[in-house]
């Protein structure tokens, strides 16, 4: 298969194939931690949101956050996968500053969202299907702080108990671009339905990265485990130097043993943090604390009425309705933000059916690109959906030509203000009146007779007068109608 | 003037009501019985200007008619139940002069009905005994002696503090708790009344933990009736606490003298265990023959599991307690003995905070959770679990209403002569106690005679779940057979 054949790694005794699962860490969006009232606002001064359960003071006792359960049904939900009706929660114990009760409170042997799937963009328009193994919830731990004092560590609890879900893909991905297209496209799904934030510079989102290389179609190798990535290119960098270097081991007759790494984006890198022999023993056992988790069909039906659109569903429709190409459908629903300014734009336009797929290429080629040459985000734009709609419907209706429209458009960018007016302001507007058009067409006609002699040898030559006309006119003058008066006026 | 300390909360309640006396004298006459009773050890804490204030308040309210269910009775609190402000340890080093900024569920609803504090209670450490004896305070002192000696005698534990104090007069009644028999072996051993009510009645919240799924608060009292009284105020369902139950609490007190006419009570044939003494035997038989007396019918029940569940009890609540205990690391609250690295801090502190109970505990629970032995032990014993709660419901599903045994094996035994070489001689104390624990089913152990050396032994009474006020019902039918029992006071 040729995604496959792109894939391989050439190593000294020919092609290496990568095997990748991952374990992605997403923050639940919610006001409060998962077993207690505390906040979860990032950033508060250290310890300042902390109940008394996340201190684990003596006979404090957790109580399950009903949102956290939305949240984690939700997610289920947008990743087509299994909703448990019954799941349990259980204690993974270990020791360390940052964990107060000794142990995390986590689902191991019944998580809440069983398997499902989710699809990946890769480039030239291919997808692949990456399987979904589960979903559990899971309590975050705090955050030791090495640098406070030279003989002390600090503690800050404010993110203990904070409420995360511990997503875990299926090794089916089998190169860096997968992995980061998947870890995108999670990232993408999450901040559609609003259940994660996907703010992986703040920590919302983190991933394990399982890697492990095999002979194509061969047995898996042994995995490492590069933990704690939060930068999806971090992810592509480290993947392919882990692959590399896992293939050299074994090609100069080592093995792999199975172990914990972390990646060192300065030296691009990873390094060895503990073996597996130095692996904790977690004890897991059920919290009994918590009675288990049951909800009903009803309940998961009520938040699956109330689902938003999520992008493949969104890029379908954009194809579908507004003959968008299935690139360009992507790249508008790659992101929430992207989509939700498209859609307004479709909103305040005056024809979307006619002008739909008109205003995806402005919004993609002239918004976008802007935005991104200018380092800045879609919330930040000066042109607001309102104003390029508008742009789009002037082009639409014929009043203004695509040409005039990016002068338009740098107008609105530099200095705001209704396109409509402005085009009337301006005199922007596109001259149709055939009677003005001639004038400038005789002019030209009778200014140029060598040309005019040309051009009738040689059609394609109109391309010049047209040229001409346009200039004459400011830009203004109808395309269409200059093209069909000189085609009369020069006989060809 | 009587002496105060002597009267039942029933009894104090109308005295107060009728302004007999006030709550003020009858917490100084408590405090006073307290000072003089010190080489009890019951106390770890005395709080006598607390219970001053609040049995002022109490007088105040009764002067206003708005005086609660328990206003004015002075009690004694487990030390394993977190008072605000008030020094809480579990009797454990590792807490040290731990102040909690929150009360227990259960506490806070005491002193809503107006109850009052006169202190802190010995226990074993982290409720882990069944002597006493594993208290960082020290032993607590039974105020019975064997007639003609005066060997000090354990209390029985885990609140072996509660239970004497309550047997002494040094307070009305005593919060307590039972993770298996910790309120029903002391009470039996003390001849007081105590009850483990349905895991889920009363909330654990603010309670420290020893075993999550089998910790249960309940009340200890010198009569079936005042335990009724302190049941109603200290359960109800807290939504702190997700594992309390939200049904309705019944006025227990209520119950107390209702017929016990046309009652089906239960003979387990399994405990009567090879060696049994014949005092226990006699008492037992004794309690049958009273219960018929009351018009109740005695049937033979077989509740096959029996002999397993001391075994599955030793796997389930170490696996539990070596998780809740491992917040005991030094690092937020407690006890800290430092180290050159975090490993050693924490290696400091918890050999040093732990006594060795504790620690045997902690290592028998991370023995049985760890990788390769869970499904041997944890697993197992959980399957035990169930089959054990399967062999009651099956009994109380043949029309049951309760199961009548002795609470235990023995009267009280000397400080020092248990479990020094084998803990199981220990454990085997709650042989007919954590069943019932481990069924999450409700207990009272009642008073019912003595021994040929002149000490208390108690029966048992097992109910269904939620049933509390059949167990009420039937106590006072063999506390009225019985008699009561104090101890005489050396002392």
């Amino acid at each position: 298969m040729s995604v496959m054949g792109r894939n391989l790694i050439k190593g000294a005794t020919g092609d290496w194939e990568i095997v990748v699962g991952m374990e992605v860490h997403a923050q639940v969006t919610s006001n409060s931690k998962l077993f207690s009232g505390a906040s979860t606002e990032f950033g508060g001064e250290p310890n300042s949101h902390v109940s008394l359960i996340d201190a684990a003071m003596p006979g404090m006792l957790p109580v399950i956050n009903e949102e956290c359960i939305r949240q984690a049904v939700r997610t289920g939900l947008g990743l087509n996968a299994r909703i448990n009706l019954r799941s349990v929660f259980d204690r993974k114990n270990y020791f360390y500053p940052d964990l107060p009760q000794g142990y995390q409170i986590s689902q191991y042997k019944s998580p809440i969202v069983g398997e499902g799937e989710v699809i990946v963009e890769l480039a030239g328009g291919e997808t692949a299907t990456v399987g979904i193994e589960r979903l559990h919830l899971e309590q975050d731990a705090g955050k030791s702080l090495h640098d406070q004092s030279p003989t002390m560590s600090f503690v800050d609890l404010n993110r203990s108990g904070v409420a995360l879900m511990e997503i875990v893909s299926r090794p089916d991905i089998r190169s860096s671009e997968q992995a980061k297209a998947y870890v995108s496209k999670l990232r993408s799904i999450l901040r559609y339905l609003g259940t994660c934030d996907g703010d992986m510079e703040k920590g919302s989102l983190r991933a394990d990265v399982n890697v492990s290389v095999r002979k194509p179609g061969g047995p898996l190798g042994t995995r490492c485990e590069i933990k704690n990535m939060n930068s999806i290119n971090f992810i592509g960098q480290a993947i392919e130097y882990e692959a590399r270097r896992q293939i050299e081991i074994i090609e100069d007759g080592g093995t792999i043993g199975q172990e914990t790494r972390l990646f060192d984006p300065n030296k691009g890198e990873t390094r060895s943090m503990r073996s597996k022999e130095e692996a904790h023993d977690y004890r897991y056992f059920p919290d009994p604390d918590l009675l288990p988790l049951e909800f009903s069909e009803a309940f998961v039906a009520g938040l699956k009425a109330d689902l938003p659109e999520l992008p493949d569903q969104k890029k379908a429709r954009f194809v579908a309705a507004f003959g968008l190409s299935a690139y360009d459908a992507g790249v508008l629903v790659a992101e929430r933000e992207s989509a939700e300014f498209y859609e307004a734009v479709l909103t305040a336009l005056a024809n979307k059916e006619r002008d739909g797929k008109l205003a995806a290429n402005w919004v993609i080629n002239e918004l976008f690109g802007r935005l991104n040459k200018e380092g800045r985000d879609i919330p930040a734009s000066p042109v607001s959906a309102a104003q390029l709609a508008a742009i789009v419907d002037l082009i639409g209706e014929g009043t203004i030509s695509g040409k005039i429209a990016k002068d338009l458009f740098e107008i609105v960018w530099q200095e705001g203000g209704d396109p409509r007016a402005l085009v009337e302001e301006r005199g922007m507007k596109q001259v149709t009146d055939l009677g003005a058009i001639e004038k400038v067409v005789d002019d030209i006609i009778a200014a140029n007779p060598d040309k005019v002699a040309q051009a009738r040898e040689k059609p394609q030559l109109i391309g010049w007068f047209v040229g001409q006309v346009m200039k004459s006119s400011g830009g203004k003058a109808n395309p269409q109608a200059v093209n069909d008066l000189l085609k009369s006026k020069l006989g060809i | 003037m009587t002496d105060l300390t002597s009267l039942t909360i029933a009894e104090a309640r109308s005295g107060l009501a009728k302004k007999t006396f006030t709550a003020l004298e009858l917490t100084d006459a408590h405090l006073k019985a307290m000072e003089d009773a010190r080489v009890l050890n019951a106390y770890v804490l005395e709080t006598p200007d607390h219970a001053r204030a609040m049995a002022r308040e109490a007088d105040t309210k009764i002067a206003k008619g708005e005086g609660g269910p328990l206003a004015g009775i002075p009690l004694g609190i487990k030390d394993l139940f977190a008072t605000r402000d008030v020094r809480t340890t579990a009797c454990s080093k590792i807490l040290g002069n731990f102040l909690p900024p929150y009360e227990s569920t259960v506490t806070s609803q005491l002193w809503r009905d107006g109850a009052v504090m006169l202190g802190k209670l010995n226990n074993d450490e982290f409720a882990m005994g069944s002597s006493n004896e594993t208290s960082c305070f020290g032993s607590v002192v039974n105020p019975w002696r064997r007639e003609g000696s005066a060997t000090a005698l354990v209390p029985g534990g885990s609140s072996g503090g509660s239970a004497s104090a309550v047997a002494a007069s040094l307070c009305m009644g005593a919060t307590a708790t039972d993770t298996g028999g910790s309120i029903r072996q002391p009470a039996a051993f003390t001849a007081t009344v105590g009850i483990k009510p349905t895991y889920g009645r009363c909330s654990r919240w603010g309670i420290v933990a020893f075993a999550s799924s089998l910790d249960q608060a309940g009340p200890i009292a010198r009569t079936v009736r005042d335990t009724a009284i302190l049941m109603r105020s200290m359960a109800g369902h807290d939504p702190k606490d997700t594992t309390s139950v939200d049904r309705a609490v019944p006025d227990y007190e209520a119950v107390v003298g209702k017929s016990v006419k046309g009652m089906k009570i239960g003979i387990p044939r399994e405990y009567r265990l090879d060696g049994m003494s014949a005092e226990i035997e006699k008492l037992w038989s004794e309690g049958a023959s009273w219960l018929k007396a009351a018009g109740a019918e005695l049937v033979e029940v077989s509740l096959p599991h029996t002999k397993y569940a001391l075994p599955a009890y030793y796997i389930v609540a170490p696996a539990e307690a070596s998780s809740n205990l491992a917040r005991y690391d030094g690092v937020r609250y407690g006890l800290r003995v430092p180290g050159r690295s975090i490993g050693e801090m924490y290696e400091n502190t918890r050999a040093e905070g732990f006594g060795p109970e504790v620690r045997r505990r902690i290592m028998i629970g991370t023995y049985v959770l760890s990788a390769g032995y869970y499904d041997a032990y944890y697993l197992r014993a959980q399957k035990v679990r169930t089959l054990i709660k399967k062999d009651f419901e099956d009994c109380f599903a043949r029309g049951v209403h309760a199961i009548l045994t002795p609470a235990t094996p023995s009267a009280a035994f000397g400080i020092g002569e248990k479990g020094g070489v084998d803990p199981v001689e220990m454990y085997l104390n709650d042989i007919f106690t954590v069943t019932v624990n481990m069924a999450g089913l409700p207990g009272i152990a009642v008073p019912a005679g003595k021994d040929s050396q002149g000490l208390p032994l108690g029966l048992q009474l097992i109910g269904r779940p939620f049933d509390e006020e059949t167990l009420f019902s039937l106590g006072e039918v063999v506390e009225q057979a019985a008699g009561r029992f104090t101890p005489s006071r050396w002392w």
